[in-house]
């Protein structure tokens, strides 16, 4: 890559200094992206754009919340009534952590089917099932903060699965609860987790765009850059389509933040927490559903392992798998475009967490329970059995030669129209 | 550097003291940085407050037999049942070996009449219902856990579900013939 050399002296006198300049031009503007992204790619930087607006609405959320069991919930309703804007924020908060779901998964999905996870990419995959870990971690924690029904007992029963560690258990649920059960302690500390856990993700999401920057995007042939004539400048064409995504992004988020705000809150959570009343029917978010499914789906003990332990290593298991995928596929091939079994075994994937998600949405009765144990086992099957197995016995369609062969056959220059 | 590369003996123990230095130097700041980690872990544990609020008296003169409460200790429910002697004598009855967490109705109760539990199902902390009159006792006629469908008995005992443990029987005792001491 050259370096610019630049004209202005003020922008020298800085750049010499700390080469900010030079740095966004390497990684932002000229930095070279694959010229046949679709916008499927789009996912990652829409998430980016979403984590802002969730730290930037939660700190001025934080300004008039108060984190204690007698206030907490009050705190809230007065956001929503009395402070200026306060419903927006909190509207905008609530819906966005929606929105980061969706966009992640979508983004996650993407690099499953096009193989995104393999060589040189499985430290970048790997950084991006921690940053899921931990918005897992920051949803949970936030959605215990307005200290309704659901709050109160989604807090309960997930911090309970830790008495399923043996000996320690009790110890560590005290310790995580600041007391005898959830209450006040556990109240505060949440809001401390909650606000810093999103600083963490930033940081995170920074290593993960270095590590993209090593070996740079893949793409939907799934093979290697090969030179200038496989590439397009980052700026101007992905800069102007991420932003072409953003706009689509903001017409669905504000359009559940203006017309729908609740549709995806439990009505319970606007009854205060009652330590002394279990809700009928606990549920957590939508986004955490399928694994809600997968923790429920053990009823018998197995080698003597109680099936509560079972469920909540089960549970733990289904996100960190998707660390070893790089591993588990032992296919050449990238892209499902050339995988003509893989690209059907996806979307049964992709089925089967759909099936995980309502199963985990409605109570463990009836067909329902044996439903979720299919889809459990299937969910591990697919990393455990299919892709290995897959990528030695299926027989691959050839590969193109490079992304301009693919994309541009007959061209050799990367200026051609696509 | 050189004339001690060549005679060899001394340049290996120069090394060894090197690896010596550094292996030692770095286990203590690791045991150091541990150690310091310490009281930020703790300062998480229950406050000496939250501990202090160890105990609470109960009158029981005006449950009747058949009948429940549930009182607050530590934050959770604890339930104070006052069985009926049907209650008692099933209880008693039940032959060890058919239960998932095998102990004695004798066991855990001090007072055959008076059934007193930590309130919260021993699977997932939810609250089993059968405290009140019209709520169901499950299958068993204790209480039922309506999070996963957990069954207990008239003695608090796991009989079928989720749940791996019988419901836990708090510190108490009788410090009058009316007065309960839970914690
Ligand atoms: C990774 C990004 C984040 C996610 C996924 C997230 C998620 C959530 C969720 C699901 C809620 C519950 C909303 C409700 O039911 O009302 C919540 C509440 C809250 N969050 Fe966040 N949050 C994020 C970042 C932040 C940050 C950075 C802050 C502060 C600096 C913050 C402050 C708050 C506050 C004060 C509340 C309570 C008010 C309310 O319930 O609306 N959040 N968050
Ligand atoms: S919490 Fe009671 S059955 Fe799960």
């Amino acid at each position: 890559m050259t370096t610019p050399t630049w004209t202005n002296p003020i922008i020298k006198w800085i750049d010499y200094r700390l080469p900010i300049f030079t740095f966004t031009q390497h990684h932002l503007v000229e930095y070279p992206t694959p010229k046949n992204l679709n916008y499927w790619w789009n996912f990652g930087s829409l998430a980016g754009v979403v984590l802002v607006i969730m730290i930037a609405t939660g700190i001025f959320l934080s300004m008039s919340y108060t984190p204690h069991v007698d206030y907490a919930f009050d705190s809230v309703e007065r956001i929503m009534r009395d402070v200026n804007y306060g419903w927006l924020l909190r509207y905008l908060h609530m819906n966005g952590g929606s929105m980061f779901f969706i966009a992640v998964y979508i983004h996650v999905f993407r690099g499953l089917y096009y193989g995104s996870y393999k060589a040189p990419r499985e430290i970048l995959w790997i950084i991006g099932v921690i940053i899921l870990f931990a918005m897992m971690a920051t949803a949970f924690t936030g959605y215990v903060l307005p200290w309704g029904q659901m709050s109160f007992w989604a807090a309960t029963v997930i911090t309970n699965m830790f008495t399923a560690v043996p000996l320690v258990g009790e110890a560590i649920v005290n310790w995580l609860w600041g007391g005898f059960a959830v209450g006040n302690p556990t109240l505060n500390r949440f809001f401390s987790f909650h606000y810093l856990l999103p600083f963490i993700i930033f940081a995170l999401v920074f290593v993960h765009l270095w590590a993209l920057h090593v070996h740079k995007s893949n793409n939907p042939v799934g093979v290697d850059m090969k030179g200038p004539q496989d590439t397009i400048p980052f700026h101007p064409y992905y800069t102007i389509k991420d932003a072409y995504g953003m706009g689509v992004l903001m017409l669905v988020y504000l359009a559940f933040v203006f017309f729908a705000p609740n549709f995806f809150l439990e009505p319970d959570n606007y009854i205060e927490a009652n330590p002394l009343q279990t809700p009928p029917h606990i549920v957590p978010e939508w986004y955490l559903m399928p694994f809600y499914a997968i923790l429920r789906a053990f009823t018998q003990e197995f080698l003597w392992i109680p099936a509560k332990v079972l469920g909540v290593i089960a549970m733990f298991a289904s996100v960190g798998i998707l660390a070893l995928l790089p591993w588990l596929d032992t296919s050449k091939v990238r892209s499902a475009r050339f995988r003509p079994i893989y690209k059907q075994v996806f979307w049964l994937f992709f089925v089967d967490c759909l099936v995980l998600g309502y199963v985990g949405a409605n109570p463990p009765e009836g067909y329902l329970i044996l439903l979720g144990q299919v889809a459990t086992a299937y969910y591990f099957l697919h990393f455990l059995v299919v892709m290995p197995v897959l990528g030695i016995m299926e027989k691959t369609r050839p590969v193109p030669d490079s992304i301009s062969a693919a994309v541009t056959p007959g061209g050799t220059s990367g200026k051609e129209d696509t | 550097m050189t004339e001690t590369a060549t005679t060899g003996t001394p340049a290996d123990a120069e090394k060894s003291r090197r690896d010596f230095l550094l292996v030692t130097t770095s286990t203590v700041g690791v045991v150091g940085t541990a150690l310091a980690a310490w009281p930020f872990i703790d300062s998480m544990n229950p406050a000496a407050d939250v501990r202090a609020l160890s105990s609470t008296d109960v009158d029981i003169t005006p449950i009747e037999v058949g009948q429940a409460i549930t009182v607050v200790w530590r934050g959770k429910p604890v339930f104070i049942r006052h069985r009926t002697s049907k209650e008692i004598d099933e209880s008693a009855a039940m032959a060890l070996e058919d239960l998932p967490d095998p102990e004695t109705d004798a066991d855990r109760v001090k007072k055959p009449e008076w059934l007193i539990l930590v309130g919260i199902c021993t699977h997932l902390g939810c609250i089993p219902l059968g405290q009140r009159k019209g709520e169901p006792k499950g299958e068993y006629g204790g209480w039922f856990c309506p999070c996963h469908g957990s069954h207990y008995d008239t003695s608090g005992r796991i009989r079928r579900g989720p749940a791996p443990k019988n419901l836990t029987v708090p510190t108490y005792a009788f410090i009058e013939d009316t007065t309960v001491r839970v914690g």
